[in-house]
């Protein structure tokens, strides 16, 4: 009874968000909407008793793709004033493909038939002891191993692929060296610059000045040693 | 589960994906490190080759057996070769970058997958495996417009067939209720088990493959991509993967789908005829060398896939046997390839190979002897490579296709003897530069085995044989 409740809770819910998605004019909503009908989805396996979907469906879809969507439409400043030009014009050509479609769709309704033995099958108990979650890794981890590892290759190739593809070395980028920076010395140097000159050469980072004219300091006074360890932008 | 089979394909993955964390560390230049040590990889993966052990594993979706065995050493000394080319053209190319030898082992773990490949679905993930590497490699020149749009060009259309390949597995799997070869060999064997939606799938598969092999309904990408290719990567392209998607064919065709030979042999022998016709004619008006191999690979595959649709023992060692000595002729022309580099430029026009029988006169032999030995001219190793395939033909009463083959190969002499003509009677233009090491070892050793192939094709038959009685016992 509650689940039967909780069913229709979630399946309206689903439905409704998902009209939302189509139907909303601000896009930022719509994704918001799908990330609504993916919670109520992933509540739907819940109820069907296939755990392993539901988590993965809010792991990948809400966790990732819809991040993903959410981060596109904000940061690409989709015109869909232009996008819905032309509307008028190309909606015949749309109505009869999609006619066709649901046309399709009533045949292969229409002639839907059941095997003999679907109820049954249907009805079959799952082995006890084994979730669902352990039986799909047993099909991924043990029977298609091997398959399983060569996909991981693929997707590794293609990682390589778009760093080869992409990636420009710049010589002046900035990277961040950790043995230098572990290497620094944690004393503290007071300076007590005169009023109104500000510190000149402590840990600071600016540019450097052109080399021919960088006038030579005449004395040191706190530090030790006159090498400036650390970073390599801070001059003298 | 007997994963020990799968040794060679684990040893050489783990191998990339430990050369790739060691290319990538250190700061300064790996790449010509990372080119040794992929090689070494191949070396120690072929010797792990030849002491495995024969059968299958993983459930059915892996097969270890002589066929693999031969074809598996065929691709890596393909690749490896390719790799020793590649060496200095690429720096002089600015192309020296560590991913180079990493994605060219990837494509050959793909290749050693796709040669073991014992149902649909690891046969799929193996010609991914093969193709993505290559989309890469063939962009790789990322700087140059003719690279990126052989890239782009090539992974257009190799997606296409991808799905090709996918709709005909789907179908194949759909009516016949598996993916595994041996089990689709035993469905197909029943009348009742031949439907149209399998051959339907068959067709679809047969397709895909002859398109990533550039048979000719299927050929158009080809001038392009490897005219457009960085050199090293054409010769890449034009030898490994073409091993292996033969040998796939040839599992897929005898293996699976050996029951139903008389709805295939049609199209194979079709594309057979197409492809020597085409390689002969389109490669005549060709005043790039790179495009002119294009068209002649076209041919070579015209005259392998012959001895596909001939079957049997007789035209399955013929395949075996052209497949061996093709690659050896065209890394070895190839090479000639890498080796034109004028002033630091590279040049790439069959006009630009004038007199160099006078300038650099050990190159211009080697490439001579290539020539004639593609055209077919006896005592050179193509002349025995046509006959093994061509005879077989005749006596199971192919008549049209063995007549085609022959003319085809008397016309497509012409350009291969045309190139022998600028080189030793042409005014000679400036020499080339000082030729790289690695090219003249490659030059040599292909060199010597096209000249004197003649003398010992003893050992080279009795693999084949070995290998086909694999496939067909």
């Amino acid at each position: 009874m509650i689940a039967a409740l909780a069913f229709y809770l979630f399946a309206s819910i689903l439905i409704a968000s998902a009209v939302m998605v189509v139907t909303s004019r601000n896009p930022v909503h719509s994704v918001l909407y799908l990330i609504l009908a993916f919670f109520n989805a992933a509540a739907l396996f819940l109820i069907a008793g296939a755990e392993f979907l539901a988590m993965i469906l809010v792991i990948v879809y809400v966790g990732a793709v819809a991040v993903l969507f959410l981060f596109v439409v904000m940061m690409l400043d989709v015109d869909f004033v232009q996008l819905r030009e032309g509307f008028q014009r190309y909606a015949p050509i749309g109505a009869i493909i999609g006619g066709i479609l649901f046309l399709e769709l009533l045949f292969v309704l229409g002639t839907w038939q059941f095997a003999a033995d679907a109820a049954e099958l249907r009805l079959s108990p799952t082995p006890a002891g084994v979730s669902n979650t352990k039986a799909l890794g047993r099909i991924i981890y043990t029977d298609y191993i091997f398959l399983f590892q060569a996909a991981g290759l693929i997707l590794l190739v293609a990682m390589i692929g778009a760093i080869v593809l992409t990636l420009r070395d710049k010589h002046h980028s900035k990277r961040q060296n950790i043995a230098v920076q572990v290497a620094r010395t944690s004393e503290l140097t007071m300076a007590q610059p005169a009023l109104g000159e500000g510190i000149r050469r402590e840990d600071i980072l600016r540019p450097l000045p052109p080399p021919s004219k960088a006038p030579k300091p005449v004395a040191h006074h706190g530090h030790g040693h006159d090498d400036d360890h650390g970073h390599g932008g801070g001059h003298h | 589960m007997n994963w020990t089979l799968a040794l060679p394909e684990l040893v050489l993955s783990v191998c990339g994906l430990a050369i790739l964390v060691f290319g990538v560390i250190p700061k300064k230049d790996t790449s010509l490190a990372c080119t040794m040590a992929v090689i070494a990889a191949f070396v120690g993966t072929g010797v792990l080759i030849l002491s495995q052990q024969k059968g299958t594993a993983f459930g059915g979706q892996y097969v270890a057996d002589d066929f693999s065995a031969f074809m598996k050493l065929l691709a890596l000394a393909a690749a490896a070769f390719s790799l020793l080319l590649a060496l200095d053209w690429n720096e002089k190319e600015k192309l020296n970058r560590f991913e180079f030898p990493i994605l060219v082992l990837f494509s050959t773990v793909g290749m050693m997958v796709m040669i073991s490949a014992n149902d649909l679905m690891s046969l799929y993930l193996g010609l991914e495996l093969l193709s993505l590497p290559l989309y890469v490699l063939a962009a790789f020149d990322r700087d140059n417009p003719r690279s990126a749009e052989a890239g782009l060009k090539y992974f257009i259309l190799g997606s296409l067939a991808s799905g090709m390949m996918l709709y005909g597995s789907s179908l194949v799997y759909g009516f016949a209720g598996t993916t595994n070869f041996d089990r689709l060999a035993d469905a197909l064997s029943a009348e009742a088990g031949v439907t149209a939606g399998v051959i339907v799938g068959i067709v679809f598969v047969i397709a895909a493959l002859a398109f990533k092999l550039a048979a000719v309904p299927f050929h158009m990408w080809t001038p392009d991509v490897y005219e457009g290719a960085p050199t090293t990567v054409t010769a890449f392209f034009a030898s490994a993967p073409k091993v292996a998607t033969v040998a796939l064919l040839v599992r897929v065709l005898t293996d699976p789908f050996g029951e139903v030979v008389s709805q295939w042999q049609q199209i194979v022998v079709l594309t057979a005829i197409l492809s020597m016709l085409l390689g002969a004619f389109a490669a005549i008006g060709q005043k790039n060398v790179k495009r002119l191999m294009a068209y002649s690979s076209i041919g070579h595959v015209g005259f392998i896939l012959m001895g596909l649709a001939v079957g049997g023992e007789a035209g399955l060692r013929g395949v075996v046997v052209y497949l061996a000595i093709y690659i050896a002729m065209n890394i070895g022309a190839f090479a000639v390839l890498v080796a034109m580099r004028r002033n630091g430029r590279a040049v790439e026009a069959v006009d630009d190979l004038a007199g160099l029988g006078r300038t650099d006169p050990a190159m211009a032999l080697a490439m001579a002897i290539f020539m004639f030995s593609m055209a077919g001219i006896p005592p050179l190793a193509g002349f025995f490579a046509k006959i093994y395939v061509l005879l077989p033909a005749i006596e199971q009463g192919f008549w049209t296709m063995a007549v085609i083959g022959v003319l085809s190969s008397v016309v497509s002499a012409y350009y291969y003897l045309r190139i022998v003509k600028v080189m030793y009677f042409d005014a000679p233009v400036a020499g080339f530069d000082v030729r790289p090491a690695g090219v003249s070892v490659v030059l040599a050793g292909t060199g010597l085995f096209t000249l004197f192939f003649f003398l010992f094709p003893a050992m080279l038959l009795d693999a084949a044989r070995h290998a086909v009685a694999a496939i067909i016992g």
